[in-house]
């Protein structure tokens, strides 16, 4: 995914009336931007602030479901738990490559996020609290990141798109491990079942705020829908999930907690309550109830990884002296014959 | 990095593309998904070295039966064309290279 990103990237500062006009004409015919195509300044930096965030949720993201890895209640729940966290990590390295592509290094991308200066998604700043929070989380917070990602197979910077393609291919295991794991405990026994609505109340209101603030209040909806890279709007998008998620939750015979829902028949639509935006802001703001935690917990790992990270180099170099040529490829037979 | 090794007397650089000093250098990621069909561009990762970058290439881009083989390379040893020279290069309207340039009659049926 960081694709050519080798010679003379296209970083140009100028509004040359010819290159915009030739950005907007792309846009318009529905075609991709890639890496060396010049684009406006602002689309670089929206793009890489949209793309850096998303691969910092992946990461991130791996840490309220590890913290359950070794407390699964079967070795396949264990098998399926990490398979699923595996699959974290590795949406956040196709996404940080993506990203590189728009001219961003990777180390300045991991002290942004441990510095605080790029956000990730505020879902994970929620803890883990029971088993069925495993089973809630699948089925909710992945459910919404789908809904959202779909979308963006569609966004118009290429290298994102073709992230977003692979990464739903692998998501939808994902949210059907969750609602298996709902299933399972709301077929249990009462205390089983108390514990999966339980998940449900806790992790309802936050998958919610998930897709961002209103439409009215989103200062970033327009310009982006305009660049096409988002293709539908926060509040479309939260409608879209209500609507697949309320009868989702009448087949595990659980209760949504809110008492406004209601169907509208005439709008075939799911009417839903009023989101506590305050909560959501205090969470983005840094002041929810893991935030500290998460950052705290990835710093620690990368400071603990760095001498991991110097061995490695040193060894190559010395290896690379030692027989400059042989590092580059695997073995000989392997290459070579495309 | 917090950690700093210093120096080997007479050291060569890690060759790094863009970047900071000290990031493992990129490589592209090649997969074949069976025998028998070309290896395809699946994406990119950082590595440190060719072995270390096949390795995670596998674990990055086949985590599901993906590919039977990886090449990784690296990323500055490729040349790309410059976009602005595309219609030099591709645009070129030769319809007399293709087989719908030539009107035959009826009775010489499917060639």
């Amino acid at each position: 995914m960081s694709e050519t990103t080798t010679n003379n990237q296209a970083v140009d500062e100028s509004t040359d009336p010819d290159l915009q006009a030739e950005f907007d004409a792309r846009l318009a015919a529905d075609q991709k931007v890639e890496p060396r195509d010049w684009m406006p300044e602002k689309y670089r930096k929206t793009m890489i602030r949209q793309i850096a965030q998303h691969a910092h949720s992946e990461i991130i993201g791996q840490q309220p479901e590890g913290n359950w890895i070794t407390r699964a209640p079967t070795l396949k729940r264990k098998a399926i738990l990490m398979a699923k966290v595996q699959d974290e990590a590795g949406h956040g390295l196709y996404l940080y490559s993506a990203a590189e592509t728009l001219g961003v290094s990777r180390d300045e991308l991991m002290d942004m996020l441990h510095t605080g200066r790029q956000k990730y998604s505020s879902i994970f700043n929620y803890p883990t609290l029971s088993w069925a929070d495993m089973g809630a989380v699948g089925w909710l917070v992945d459910g919404a990141a789908i809904t959202n990602q779909v979308m963006l197979t569609r966004t118009s910077y290429g290298p994102y798109a073709r992230a977003m393609i692979r990464i739903c291919k692998e998501e939808s295991f994902h949210q059907r491990q969750g609602y298996e794991i709902m299933l399972t405990l709301c077929n249990g026994t009462e205390a089983q079942k108390a514990m999966a609505q339980d998940a449900l109340d806790r992790w309802w209101w936050p998958s919610l705020a998930m897709f961002g603030p209103p439409d009215a209040e989103s200062t970033h909806t327009a310009q982006s829908v305009a660049w096409k890279i988002k293709r539908e709007t926060n509040d479309e998008l939260r409608q879209k999930f209500v609507d697949m998620t309320v009868p989702q939750a009448e087949i595990l015979g659980l209760t949504i907690p809110d008492p406004d829902l209601e169907w509208d028949a005439e709008a075939g639509h799911y009417r839903f309550g009023e989101i506590d935006w305050d909560d959501f802001w205090q969470v983005v703001k840094g002041n929810g109830p893991c935030n500290r935690e998460r950052i705290a917990h990835k710093t620690k790992a990368w400071d603990d990884g760095a001498w991991v990270r110097q061995a490695a180099v040193q060894h190559t170099r010395r290896a690379s002296q030692a027989s400059p040529s042989e590092n580059l490829v695997l073995s000989p037979s392997d290459a070579g014959a495309a | 990095m917090s950690y700093d090794v210093p120096p080997v007397e007479g050291e060569v650089e890690a060759e790094a593309n863009e970047g900071t000093a000290g990031e493992f250098p990129l490589w592209e990621v090649f997969v074949r998904a069976d025998r028998g069909l070309n290896h395809v561009h699946a994406g990119s990762l950082h590595a440190p070295d060719a072995e270390t970058a096949a390795r995670n290439a596998r674990d990055v881009y086949t985590r599901r039966q993906e590919g039977v083989s990886v090449w990784v390379v690296p990323s500055s040893a490729i040349y790309a064309s410059d976009p602005d020279d595309r219609e030099a290069w591709f645009d070129s309207e030769k319809p007399y290279r293709h087989p719908t340039f030539y009107e035959l009659p009826d009775e010489v049926g499917h060639m």
